[in-house]
């Protein structure tokens, strides 16, 4: 702890990022690293500059200022596409799934793939028979086996199972990086769990994760680090092990500061 | 709660099992949302047959095919549109431009002193004509698209336009039958099939109903326009561009639109701008009818087309019967509500 | 919620989809024509008319009249228009033309007489929608505009200062004794098709009542067009057997024309005599009838209202026998300058009607094939209506 600049190069990094928004100020020269195969919470209280921080990396938004890097390159997003394309995928509180459509279009929706040959070329005919079987075998890598029917309409889906569908979208596509905004808010008990559990079977597969949550018990159980955003800035990072959920209020709101050497900047994983 | 007496236990099951049978047929219908236009187009036309036996006589059923043309080809361009959550008003307005259009380019003279544009190549005229129908289509999707309009105020605004714009070029003069070239009226030919007359408007509309069926099943713009319709914000983020998908909607249904005028002229045998005023809230009728939900993303064109079959049936099927008019309008307006209602019920099932 | 609140936005959008298509369309009281009309004249000094004087027809100002028609896309209204405008440049008078958007718009003619009134206006033409606008039309006589209704009148009558008017009730007779005369003693199986079935409008029932009254058959109520007895005899000429296949709205119009013909059709195929509103709604009858394999003139006779250039000419190449030719351009022309007399302090019209209760701008029965049975109207060829034709 004794290091502030660590060997490891974070897959996701941003560096003084500042976004406003007429007066209001979203981010106020935010820094911000995600490092391989760990799991990084940003909690913070409404206003604090959560979410904007989550929509510059997810192409939603374009920072004012500052500069974000994947993998230690630099880049700028102009849309979900963008960030998409850059590894970055992001599952928005509002799951960005449509309903209506069933599972294997919804993990496929805006990429289809279409049939070989003239089919595909001439008439343009989408090959749903592949999308639904890479969609069965990725629902199956991703260890998530309550989906049985891939051609089930989502909306026919349970809360968490929809979680599942719109995670799985983004693990599908061999992204480097997946943001999670407030993926349990609208789950009960149980399914929270289980979206715990698929956080942490992702992780160990070696995907990055940036967790959005308001849950301090849930984040306390899956983040490896804290960042603690406040008013549009880093008030600190710290780690579950390393303060208490009181603590991270404390900091949240301003009542307690955390010196930059008792942080937690360089990977613990 | 936490402990509930056997009682209701009972009770619940019971009423979960009785529940599981409606679950099915909410579930079928979920999947299958032509079923209950179908359903209900089968027990209508059973009724008609009993009321009055030459209901199902191969005149009477070319006669419902004819009179199904115009409504049926412009529902697919409604459906389209409906599909993306929108709503397009100014569909019979653009159809009657476009069809005056045709018709003035191809008459060896004009009444129009606005456009002196007389005495085109028939096949020229038919191709300027759906062209004008395009441009229209177009004209409403970039209001929408570029401006952020609400699709029912654009159309409303267009309908108004286009019926302003058809008397001011072409002075309402109705163009009569022997005047018009016969290839624009060549979709008003028939053949026989025994008794039967087959339009060739009619096969022209079930191709097109074929081809839009494939698009929006087989093509990621099909399944786009569902997208976009279910949930803008969802399709947006998932890197569709809803604006593009619109916009081409809206220009899609200006083709169709201007194919059914010239498919109108075919059946009518002239060129009126008097034509059915109601034909926007009938395109509407027939798309909600066959299932297809007005909130967006949902719905199929073989639903449409029931749909567009089913007021034909009830128009024609009543006439026989004897009723009077005013029951057709009753029975129309309560199937729009059981469609409506059904929808909405549909929309809850779990599978 | 979310969901719940858009649901319910959409719905009322549908809700208002609804409506909008029928009235909102409905109500924008067309008006590419009076716009012409007032870029044409001057609409400015028109409307400073009421500030200069509390006579409108005062002080030097033109005499403003609007001409208000059912619709301005049919051919009948727009040569009613035509004519009222020749005849206002010809004796200096400002006109004013509007329309309701479509065949049963009330509210777009109650709009333009309220204009009308709020412009203090000479007087007003109107073609008269329905009772519905009766209220706006008493206003507009309590304010001291002169009324004359065209082709249509109101109903009551008095409700307007006077009404020049084609009786729709005797061009329907004379095509009706023609029928009759025709058919000599063959049993008539007729299709009426008619404008609505779900309002009543005097135009509609006047023609179509008054054909069947021409053909001899007792019509208990005027008024209703469903009323006659579906079978019996009529008495016109030879007499016979008669049977009404149906009565079927077409809106008339082609489009409309046609679906009703054919579904008459489907009912009974034997249908030897078609009646039909106006020259339009034929033209789609006659496309359905030759669709059925039906020579016109031979198996089946088809008569009409209105002689409008077009249908006189159908008349001629035979796919009309006989149709009442009535004479819009006159009425209009009449009227624009009947005002114009009052307002210059002349002497209103008079009611020059068999029944006294209308000034009739007369009706001539058009037919290649006249008959003996015809009284109600004078019989001129195809040539002769062609040459006094309008549209």
């Amino acid at each position: 702890m004794t290091t502030q600049t660590s060997t490891v190069t974070p897959i996701l990094q941003g560096k003084d990022l500042v976004k406003t928004f007429g007066r209001v100020v979203g981010l106020d020269g935010v820094n911000i690293e995600l490092y391989p195969g760990e799991v990084l919470a940003v909690v913070g209280d409404n206003g604090a500059g959560k979410s904007t921080l989550i929509k510059c990396f997810s192409g939603a938004h374009v920072p004012d200022s500052g500069e974000m890097f994947v993998n230690g390159e630099k880049v700028v997003f102009h849309s979900t596409h963008e960030a998409r394309e850059g590894g970055v995928e992001t599952v928005f509180q509002t799951l960005a799934v449509a309903p209506a459509l069933d599972i294997a279009s919804n993990l496929y929706l805006g990429r289809e793939v279409r049939k070989p040959g003239f089919m595909g070329t001439i008439f343009r005919t989408l090959d749903k028979k592949a999308m639904r079987e890479q969609s069965a075998a990725q629902l199956r890598n991703l260890g998530i086996s309550t989906l049985q029917n891939i051609t089930q309409a989502v909306e026919t889906l349970s809360g968490g199972q929809r979680q599942a569908v719109a995670v799985a979208r983004c693990a599908a596509f061999g992204s480097k990086v997946i943001i999670l905004d407030e993926p349990t808010a609208a789950l009960g008990v149980n399914e929270s769990a289980r979206v715990l559990k698929m956080i942490q079977d992702l992780r160990d597969r070696g995907l990055s994760i940036i967790l959005i949550s308001h849950n301090m018990p849930q984040v306390f159980e899956v983040a490896d680090r804290i960042h603690v955003a406040r008013l549009g800035k880093r008030a600190a990072v710290v780690t579950p092990q390393s303060h208490s959920m009181n603590d991270v209020v404390a900091i949240m709101t301003g009542a307690m500061t955390v010196p930059v050497e008792e942080q937690q900047l360089a990977p613990v994983r | 709660m936490s402990s509930p007496s056997t009682g209701t236990v009972d009770l619940a099951e019971e009423f979960m099992g009785r529940r599981s049978t409606m679950q099915r047929i909410q579930g079928a219908l979920h999947k299958y949302p032509w079923l209950s236009p179908l359903i209900v187009l089968a027990v209508a036309v059973v009724i008609f047959y009993l009321l009055n036996s030459r209901f199902l006589l191969p005149q009477n059923l070319s006669f419902i095919t004819q009179q199904t043309v115009i409504v049926g080809t412009l529902a697919i361009a409604q459906t389209l549109v409906i599909l993306t959550a929108g709503i397009d008003l100014s569909i019979g307005a653009i159809m009657i431009f476009s069809q005056m259009l045709m018709a003035n380019l191809a008459v060896s003279t004009t009444a129009s002193n606005v456009l002196p544009i007389a005495g085109q190549n028939p096949y020229l005229a038919i191709g300027l004509g759906i062209l004008g129908g395009m441009a229209a289509g177009a004209l409403n999707g970039f209001l929408i698209v570029r401006f952020n309009l609400p699709p029912f105020i654009v159309t409303l605004g267009t309908l108004s336009i286009w019926t302003a714009l058809t008397l001011i070029f072409f002075k309402a003069r109705t163009i009569q039958g022997p005047e018009i070239p016969d290839q624009l009226k060549w979709l008003g030919s028939t053949f026989k099939i025994g008794e039967f007359q087959l339009l060739y408007g009619v096969i022209l509309m079930l191709i097109m109903y074929a081809i839009f069926g494939y698009i929006l099943r087989n093509t990621a713009w099909g399944l786009h326009i569902y997208a976009v319709g279910d949930d803008p914000n969802a399709s947006e983020l998932s890197g569709i561009s809803t604006k593009r998908v619109i916009f081409s909607v809206y220009l899609v249904a200006g083709l169709i639109i201007g194919i059914a005028g010239w498919i109108t002229i075919g059946r009518v045998g002239s060129a009126s701008p008097n034509v059915d005023p109601l034909l926007n809230l009938d395109t509407i009728t027939a798309v909600v009818i066959g299932g297809t939900s007005l909130f967006g993303g949902r719905g199929t064109l073989i639903g449409t087309l029931i749909g567009a079959f089913i007021i034909t049936v009830v128009e024609n099927g009543l006439s026989l019967a004897g009723l009077d008019q005013a029951y057709r309008v009753l029975a129309v307006g309560i199937l729009v509500i059981l469609a409506v209602a059904v929808d909405q019920w549909i929309r809850k099932a779990k599978a | 919620m979310i969901n719940r609140l858009t649901r319910g936005r959409a719905l009322t959008a549908v809700a208002v989809a609804g409506i909008a298509s029928v009235s909102l369309a409905a109500c924008s009281s067309s008006s590419s024509s009076s716009s012409e009309a007032a870029a044409g004249s001057e609409a400015p000094a028109a409307s400073s008319a009421p500030a200069a004087s509390e006579a409108p027809a005062g002080g030097g100002a033109p005499v403003a009249v609007s001409l208000i028609t059912k619709d301005s896309s049919n051919p009948f209204f727009v040569a009613m228009q035509q004519g009222a405008q020749k005849a206002a440049d010809e004796v200096g008078v400002d006109l004013t033309i509007g329309s309701g958007k479509q065949e049963g718009d009330d509210q777009g003619q109650i709009d333009l007489i309220e204009n009308a009134i709020a412009q203090g206006q000479a007087g007003i033409l109107i073609t008269p929608m329905s009772v519905n606008v009766n209220d706006a039309i008493k206003k507009a006589r309590d304010a001291g505009l002169y009324v004359i209704a065209l082709d249509t009148p109101t109903d009551p009558p008095d409700v307007v200062d006077i009404t020049f008017a084609t009786d729709n009730c005797v061009a329907g007779e004379a095509i009706g004794q023609w029928a009759a005369g025709k058919l000599n003693g063959e049993k008539a199986t007729i299709a009426q098709l008619v404008i609505f079935n779900d309002r009543v409008v005097s135009v509609d029932y006047c023609r179509a009542n008054g054909f069947l009254q021409g053909m001899g058959i007792d019509v208990p109520t005027l008024e209703d067009m469903n009323s006659a007895a579906k079978t019996g005899k009529y008495t016109t000429g030879a007499g016979g057997d008669y049977e009404i296949v149906c009565v079927e709205a077409t809106g008339a119009n082609e489009e409309g024309g046609k679906k009703g013909m054919e579904n008459c059709l489907a009912k009974n195929p034997d249908i030897n005599l078609v009646y039909t509103i106006n020259e339009p709604t034929a033209f789609g009858a006659d496309s359905a009838l030759e669709a059925a394999g039906k020579t016109i003139g031979t198996d089946v006779y088809v008569v009409s209202v209105d002689g409008g250039l077009a249908g006189v000419q159908a008349v001629q190449a035979g796919g009309i026998q006989a149709t009442s030719q009535q004479y819009p351009l006159k009425m209009a022309e009449l009227g624009v300058k009947a005002i114009k007399t009052i307002a210059d302090g002349g002497a209103p019209p008079e009611n020059t009607s068999a029944n006294g209760q209308f000034f009739d701008t007369g009706v001539t029965l058009c037919t290649d094939d006249p008959q003996d049975t015809v009284t109600a109207a004078p019989q001129e060829n195809s040539q002769y209506c062609i040459d006094n034709a309008w549209g």
